[in-house]
């Protein structure tokens, strides 16, 4: 059975008709056509699928349509543009991280949520934050490096 | 345009116009507007064929002056097309932001190969600058006789050739032939991939004339996939497409008998296509798909279990008959060396099976259309899924589009081949566009996995320690039970699964190094697969084939020995190794990772966590690593952390020195979690490790806290390659370096924690 279900992404509104337990990625992915998140694993293992709701992480491969309406959804695409890219995003250029590349989405998006609650964070808490997460190209020592560049641009 | 861009909807004819003006062969001047007028294929009459003895295959000028390079390989994530776009920018004499590389797209380049072996630059940048240097030679020619002046009164600067004497005598690329392409022949060697070479006239230039070559430019695709405005293979969509999804038996081996269509009526527009052991769904809507291959009732044939208990898996190699063996090198006497030797030193390596277990399964759309195929795929080698399309279709590969999309990750022969035959089957099946995606136990419990080894080897030691003989010998499955590439049906799950007549190949490989011992013998024997049909352990490449299990082995051994006879192990090395490059590179790494001469182990520490340092090296094609790791053991845990590396790499001349450390970086990495944590676990029924608690990977808290580059460049020497060199060597260097902080030896990857422990204790 579908539901129109409404859906606030990145400051738009966009009512779909889907089923209600349909993870939210397929939601953002096919029926709003955003290229981000994506799918790594649909089964919250690898934040490949990460989006803000509410400005907090979650793995919208695993969450429900239903359960982000009447929440603020945020994907990459939401988090910065070129003319005014988030401090990560800067940062990711500036470090040249990606390989193939098809991780970032859950790095930055798991990234920018900590760098806003968490000021100067030690390396340890940037590693513990990010643990979650898995890059196979083998990145992280560039994504280290840009996490602590972001949050120094972030005082 | 940035340098990545990919054409996936633009055609050929389109992306030359450039700023508006059409592209016409020299040979025949068309009116803009009257070719604007006929249809892209008509218009093709002008230009020449897309062979490989053809300049235009390679290199265009479009009307605005911008340079096209077309390239028959693709850029697997450490920005080849950089590279690529320097050298051709080099040759041509024009900016480097005038170059858009247009990378694997079957219908704007020619078959160099694909993305394979590390050859990237070797070859398909060898022969993109040969052409580059042509199309120089030829522009200069055209504007000689344009400017009456004598070719070489005339220079080149920024593409636009003048006079060296008086620079106002000048005509621009864009003005000789800018929207029209070059009718130029190569000289063909009539090779197709790797082995590609046409060069033309012109030579190209000495390397100390370089200015954008060996220069440190940064990749352009960054930011686009940071602001998630790049389209990968995942992402692309087609009118009217639907999604698929494959369905993959519980018991390797086994077919589907009765399939119930009725179980998924309730699922809107699913729809089953079942031919022989190959299964699968569509539906309008990719989570109708998913559900669909949930829910259909499948029964399967009863098969014999196929596969040994796991722990039996190395007994297994041992004693399986061999299929094919071969020695590949042989020097000396070496029964006499082992009969004279006054001790013998012997070791046995194991690897195990490891996944491509690429960031996400593989994506592959295909369409069907008007008697044309396109197919957009994150292959490493879209020519040969072109012919594998064909073949799988039944149709002439001339009418099969592949396109090169970014995929999720790619290491070798990873799944998505076999992703893209599936879809085509599919999409002829229904006769509608399909997109199919494979899930995550797929892609990590059905790619083609690197093969599972055994390696003994053996020195034979004077009485005065020194190494009289040497013998390296494998036994293991095979580097291509499947081939490379999706381009035969055999090779690939959507062949297999339909009943085609199988094709198993055999092959493996030995250590590549120069150390000169008195007599030497290194060869392999390959043993047949575990099950021969459409197995989630059929074997192939994975990033450096065979490389790192070889290397693990043949490295630890060179420790052994050195320890055996108490010598440090560099020094050791150095008493055997000829090559002048190689003793380079080891003195290199030996210098800037501080190492202190003594003999493995260290035998000074106490307390639960102790730390070493350990040396290995190896060459690959022309390239040479030696890779000094730096490691703590947690005694109590048995954890590694592989904590510093210092990569001393010899590629001959190096074109983008950051490029190239962001390779080395990720090779490291990656060669770290595979020797710590990978292995493909499976039962007696089927591929266990599905996903990421299953198959761990190595986790952001176990970066290393330093990678340092020592890169030698040498510029008078043809670069190799770089992509797969860096991870050979890394299992070794921490095995060795695990055994200089414990004094035990580690003989079987991975090094898990439960593993090291157990070798602790």
């Amino acid at each position: 059975m579908t539901k129109k279900v409404t859906l606030n992404v990145n400051g738009q509104q966009h009512t779909v008709d889907v089923d209600p337990d349909m993870p939210l990625l397929y939601a953002l992915r096919d029926d709003l056509g955003l290229n981000n998140p994506r799918f790594g694993c649909g089964l919250a293992q690898c934040g490949a699928c990460t989006v803000h709701l509410d400005g907090q992480p979650v793995r919208s491969c695993i969450t429900p349509v239903a359960d982000a309406e009447g929440h603020r959804v945020t994907t990459l695409a939401g988090l910065g543009t070129p003319a005014k890219p988030h401090p990560l995003q800067t940062a990711y250029v500036e470090e040249q991280v990606p390989q193939c590349g098809y991780c970032i989405n859950g790095w930055i998006m798991t990234a920018a949520a900590f760098l806003a609650e968490k000021k100067k964070p030690t390396e340890a808490e940037i590693k513990d934050a990010l643990s979650g997460l898995k890059c196979r190209c083998g990145t992280h020592v560039s994504i280290l490096k840009a996490v602590k560049r972001a949050a120094t641009m972030m005082g | 345009m940035t340098k990545h861009e990919k054409p996936s909807t633009l055609s050929r004819r389109a992306m030359l116009a450039g700023a508006g003006a059409l592209v016409v062969s020299i040979g025949a001047p068309l009116g803009v507007d009257m070719l604007l007028a006929i249809d892209s294929a008509k218009a093709q009459g002008g230009r020449p064929p897309l062979t490989p003895d053809q300049l235009s295959s390679y290199v265009a000028v479009a009307a605005d002056g911008r340079v096209s390079a077309f390239f028959g390989k693709m850029d697997m994530g450490h920005g080849l097309h950089v590279a690529i776009a320097q050298m051709v920018a080099e040759e041509l004499d024009v900016p480097f932001k005038a170059v858009t590389v247009y990378m694997g797209d079957t219908a704007t380049s020619v078959n160099q190969g694909g993305a394979s072996g590390s050859t990237g630059i070797q070859l398909g940048g060898k022969q993109m600058r040969v052409a580059a240097a042509e199309a120089r030679r030829v522009l200069v020619a055209m504007a000689a006789e344009k400017l009456q002046l004598a070719a070489d009164q005339l220079t080149v600067t920024d593409g636009v050739v003048h006079a060296k004497s008086d620079a106002a005598k000048k005509a621009s690329y864009a003005e000789l032939i800018g929207g029209r392409y070059f009718n130029v022949q190569l000289d063909w060697n009539k090779q197709w991939g790797n082995a590609l070479y046409a060069p033309g006239k012109a030579q190209p230039k000495n390397p100390s004339e370089h200015k954008i070559v060996g220069q440190p430019i940064k990749r352009e695709d960054v930011a686009p996939k940071v602001f998630a405005q790049e389209d990968y293979c995942t992402d692309i969509k087609v009118p009217g497409m639907v999604h698929g999804r494959m369905i993959r038996p519980p018991v390797a081996g086994a077919v589907p008998v009765k399939v119930d269509e009725a179980s998924i009526r309730g699922v809107k527009g699913a729809q089953v296509v079942w031919q022989n052991g190959f299964l699968g769904v569509v539906a309008d809507r990719e989570w109708d798909a998913i559900q669909a291959m949930q829910t259909l009732k499948v029964e399967w044939s009863k098969v014999a279990d196929p596969f040994p208990d796991q722990t039996a898996l190395y007994d297994h190699i041992r004693k399986a008959p061999v299929r094919k063996a071969q020695i590949e090198a042989q020097t000396g006497d070496l029964d006499a060396a082992f009969k004279s030797a006054a001790r013998v030193i012997e070791a046995e390596y194991e690897w195990p099976f490891q996944s491509h277990a690429c960031m996400g399964p593989a994506c592959a759309l295909v369409e069907i259309k008007d008697g044309k195929v396109t197919c957009w795929s994150g292959t490493q080698k879209s020519h040969f899924v072109q012919q594998g399309i064909a073949a799988t279709i039944g149709v002439p590969a001339e009418t099969v589009h592949v396109v090169w999309k970014t995929g999720p990750g790619s290491y070798g022969r990873n799944d998505a081949d076999d992703c893209a035959a599936d879809a085509a089957t599919l999409a002829k099946a229904v006769g509608k566009p399909v997109r199919l995606q494979y899930m995550r136990d797929q892609g990590t419990g059905w790619d083609p996995k690197g093969p599972a080894s055994v390696h003994k080897v053996r020195a034979a030691l004077d009485s005065s320690g020194n190494v009289t003989a040497y013998e390296f010998m494998t036994k293991a499955f095979s580097r291509v039970d499947v081939d490379t590439n999706g381009s035969k049906e055999f090779d690939t799950l959507s062949g297999q699964t339909r009943g085609v007549a199988l094709k198993s190949g055999d092959g493996f490989g030995i250590p590549a190094e120069s150390y000169g011992f008195g007599a030497k013998k290194a060869g392999w024997e390959v043993i047949p697969p575990l099950l021969d049909r459409a197995s989630p352990l059929r074997t192939s490449h994975l990033r450096d084939p065979v490389g790192p299990q070889i290397h693990f082995a043949s490295e630890s051994f060179i420790d052994e020995v050195a320890a055996a006879v108490h010598a440090d192990p560099i020094e050791f090395r150095m008493r055997y190794i000829k090559d002048a490059r190689d003793r380079a590179l080891l003195e290199a790494a030996r210098d800037k990772s501080g190492w202190q001469s003594r003999p493995s182990p260290r035998r000074d520490q106490t307390g639960a966590k102790v730390a070493g340092r350990g040396i290995a090296y190896a060459q690959r094609n022309g390239t040479r690593v030696a890779i000094v790791a730096e490691v703590e053991v947690d005694r109590a845990s048995g954890k590694i952390f592989a904590k510093k590396f210092t990569v001393a790499h010899d590629c001959g001349q190096i074109i983008n020195p950051d490029g190239l450390a962001k390779c080395i970086e990720g090779n490291i990495v990656q060669g770290i979690s595979r020797t710590l944590w990978e292995e493909v676990k499976f039962d007696r029924k089927a591929v266990t490790s599905v996903d990421w608690m299953t198959y761990p990977i190595l986790d952001i808290t176990e970066t290393p806290e330093e990678i340092t580059c020592v890169l030698i460049n040498h510029p008078e020497i043809a670069s190799s390659g770089a992509g797969e060199p860096s991870i050979r060597p890394v299992a070794a260097a921490i095995a060795n370096a695990i055994f200089d902080a414990t004094g035990v030896r580690i003989r079987r990857v991975p090094f898990s924690p439960e593993r090291v422990k157990q070798a602790l204790s």
